[in-house]
């Protein structure tokens, strides 16, 4: 990997400062807020409970709902406070990100709803989203089978870097900016959710994918720890 | 659903108020702790989170430019919009926004623009053509009852510590993330709307979540410097003269106690 | 593993490793490992491994006592809120009295809270009975609810929790294995003292020997 300059000095395989804390909604049955650097998210998880209409129940087993949304100031430029078609897509992404891990077959017919949103954003936002849900659903007793964690990958010019912040998005020298989100189940290592957005080669894309796989390591390792810490802010 | 207090309770709640006692052994007058943090976003303009006991919101200020009202051709424009976040409570749903966000955005605007605490003429650019609008937008983080109140005070925080940003005047675009080191054009005197609810026969400030279900009705009273501006009932039921000077008594008595300590708060 | 020692895991983590160990509940054997399949407190014990829920919904189960909401009434019963995702019914042939059939309301309405125990469970759900002492319409008092993982906590060893609640405040008060906690006492004081001591209770439940702490609690706020 040939070393690039990044905006902000870090090295190739360097994550922006992380903090995690479970326990951060009273009301909620399961709550986290995960941030890398300047990207802070916050999950909420209630269920599992009846679900309302009931012709979308599943009579074989629970239902995992999530929503994704960033508030207005979490950026620049306003975002006007309702659902977009971005947001409702990230819902999905995270969605299928969480879904392998969590076994709700003993509870048919209900719902378990995440609710992740973006309190600040500096790229990744979704990866913050999806490490703050994974925490929360552990939080609220929900059973499964490990957690989730994720981060983000990107390709400035030619060079892999670890965890995206905006100034890299917006990479334009050489080849430009490739971003890859990415999701794996946290002990064993799993592909959960994968998006690319970019120009790579599949060799390089192989070789992204293991670093990321490599790199939650330390996330899950945060995660971990704010779950053995409720009520504690923890930083790596 | 088991998420609503149970009659039980509510009855129980009544009953203690009339002996002058509240579950969790505050006064009738007396709001839970209050406390207030800035910075929840550092691209907003200005950001606060304020926490009432439980309670939890967040308000970001965010500006942009656009066009005057017509009646209004050289002052600038506020725009205040709530949202009932369903991680905030399990008695949210997916959907269309409540009633109650739109009552919270309404009630809070209104106390802003009565009260005059924002100066809108100093918000000009160009007459008829350039004003600054401002956005206020409050999300709930956690629903303990009085949601109203605390984004009263959240609103006020995060305009006390709004700045506005740079404006490129050639390219007419807004410079966000850059500060001009000037601040939104305030009035010294803060605005505090207090929500009075009705329980029975008494009359509280501050309800928790299970205090507000046994409440009938409620005002809100936006006060500045003694001076109310702004009014506002809600609920159906009606309100015998009597308890409704009650209710307006008890809102100026807590006023100077929250405006003492939302003022260290914001030093 | 001691109880001071119970650690705290969270799903995917292996607790154990080796043949000797066995999966108990929550858990599952991968190879020689057991691993974690729900956040909470793992105990071993003759060398089962099972996790005790800090979290999550409560599970019905039959023999337990829950306390919950009527929501409807059909023509031959009542349909209770208790809490979970299974719908809970009481027929009125589980209630100790005639019943007219035009007239149910008159025994129990919507909206009124019931003490009842869980009959039996099966694929339409839960039936509920409060044939015996002690069940029934709740007349008077106030409910709280609290976190159903910590209700093995207020009600202590062979109940000696609950009675050291009912002793300092002459409170009467019932327990719901679904996480709803009925205080009635003759005085305001002594049943906001006993809504008090429960969520005292659920703070501190992670202390050993809470009972000590509890009786502390109580003589400290005498004073």
């Amino acid at each position: 990997m040939t070393t690039i300059k990044r905006p902000d000095g870090r090295k190739p395989d360097e994550i922006r400062p992380m903090k995690a804390k479970v326990g951060i909604v009273p009301n909620a049955d399961g709550s986290a807020m995960f941030q890398f650097g300047e990207t802070v998210a916050i999950a909420a998880v209630y269920g599992p409970k009846e679900l309302h209409p009931r012709n979308q129940r599943n009579p074989e087993k629970g239902t995992l709902r999530c929503t994704y949304n960033m508030i207005s100031f979490s950026v620049d430029d306003r975002i006007r406070p309702g659902p977009s078609r971005r947001s409702m897509e990230i819902s999905k992404i995270s969605e299928w990100a969480l879904e392998p891990v969590v076994m709700i077959g003993k509870y048919p017919g209900t719902v378990v709803d995440v609710h992740i949103q973006i309190l600040q954003a500096n790229a990744s936002t979704r990866c913050a989203g999806i490490n703050a849900a994974a925490m929360a659903l552990a939080h609220a007793g929900i059973p499964m089978k490990d957690l989730v964690s994720s981060i983000s990958i990107g390709k400035l010019d030619k060079s892999l870097v670890v965890d995206v912040n905006k100034a890299e998005e917006d990479w334009e020298e050489g080849e430009g900016a490739t971003d890859m989100a990415m999701s794996f189940t946290s002990s064993k290592g799993k592909l959960t959710h994968i998006q690319l957005d970019g120009h790579i080669t599949s060799k390089q894309l192989k070789e992204a994918v293991r670093l990321g796989r490599e790199a939650i390591k330390k996330v899950y390792a945060l995660q971990k720890k704010a779950l053995k810490n409720v009520g504690e802010e923890i930083s790596e | 659903m088991t998420i609503e207090t149970p009659k039980l309770t509510i009855d129980r709640i009544r009953q203690y108020l009339t002996e002058g006692k509240r579950f969790d052994g505050r006064k009738l007058d007396e709001f839970r702790k209050l406390e207030i943090e800035f910075g929840v976003s550092n691209k907003a303009e200005g950001s606060a989170r304020v926490k009432l006991g439980e309670t939890e919101v967040i308000v970001g200020v965010k500006m942009d430019v656009g066009t005057p009202y017509p009646d209004s051709p050289d002052k600038g424009n506020l725009m205040v919009t709530a949202e009932l976040l369903p991680l905030s409570s399990p008695r949210i749903d997916l959907g269309p926004p409540k009633f109650e966000a739109i009552e919270i955005g309404r009630v809070v605007d209104r106390g802003l623009r009565e009260s005059h605490f924002i100066e809108f003429d100093k918000l000009c650019m160009e007459e008829g053509k350039k004003v600054w609008t401002i956005y206020v937008d409050i999300y709930t983080i956690n629903d303990d009852g009085n949601l109203l109140d605390a984004a009263g005070i959240g609103a006020i925080a995060a305009l006390k510590v709004a700045e506005i940003p740079k404006y490129d005047k050639e390219n007419e675009k807004v410079l966000f993330g850059e500060s001009s080191g000037k601040k939104v054009p305030l009035s010294k005197e803060i605005p505090i709307s207090i929500t009075a609810y009705k329980i029975g026969n008494e009359v509280v400030v501050d309800p928790t979540r299970e205090e507000q279900d046994a409440a009938e009705t409620k005002i809100t009273t936006g006060i500045t410097n003694g001076i109310i501006a702004s009014m506002q009932k809600g609920e159906s039921e009606d309100i015998d003269l009597e308890t409704f000077e009650k209710m307006i008594d008890l809102s100026e008595k807590t006023w100077h106690d929250l405006n003492k300590k939302i003022e260290k708060f914001l030093k | 593993m001691t109880e001071e020692k119970r650690q705290i895991v969270i799903p995917g983590e292996i607790i154990a490793s080796g043949d000797d160990y066995l999966p108990g509940e929550g858990t599952e054997k991968q190879g020689k490992d057991i691993i974690a399949l729900k956040y909470g407190l793992a105990e071993e014990q003759n060398r089962l491994v099972k996790i005790i829920p800090l979290s999550g919904v409560y599970n019905a189960r039959r023999g337990n006592v829950v306390i919950g909401r009527v929501e409807e009434l059909t023509f031959n019963g009542w349909v209770i809120d208790v809490n979970t995702s299974e719908r809970a019914f009481l027929s009125i042939m589980e209630v100790p009295r005639y019943v007219n059939k035009d007239a149910l309301e008159e025994v129990m309405d919507v909206g009124d809270m019931v003490v009842a125990k869980i009959w039996e469970i099966n694929k339409r759900g839960i039936d509920l009975s409060i044939k015996l002492r002690g069940l029934g319409r709740i007349e008077e008092g106030l409910i709280i609810k609290v976190n159903p993982n910590k209700v093995p906590r207020i009600i202590g060893k062979e109940g000696s929790m609950i009675k050291l609640i009912k002793d300092e405040t002459g409170c009467d008060i019932t327990v719901g294995q679904n996480g709803f906690v009925w205080i009635q006492g003759d005085k305001i004081e002594n049943e906001l003292l006993a809504k008090k001591a429960v969520l005292f209770i659920v703070e501190k439940s992670f202390v050993s020997g809470l009972t000590d702490e509890v009786t502390k609690w109580f003589a400290e706020g005498k004073k």
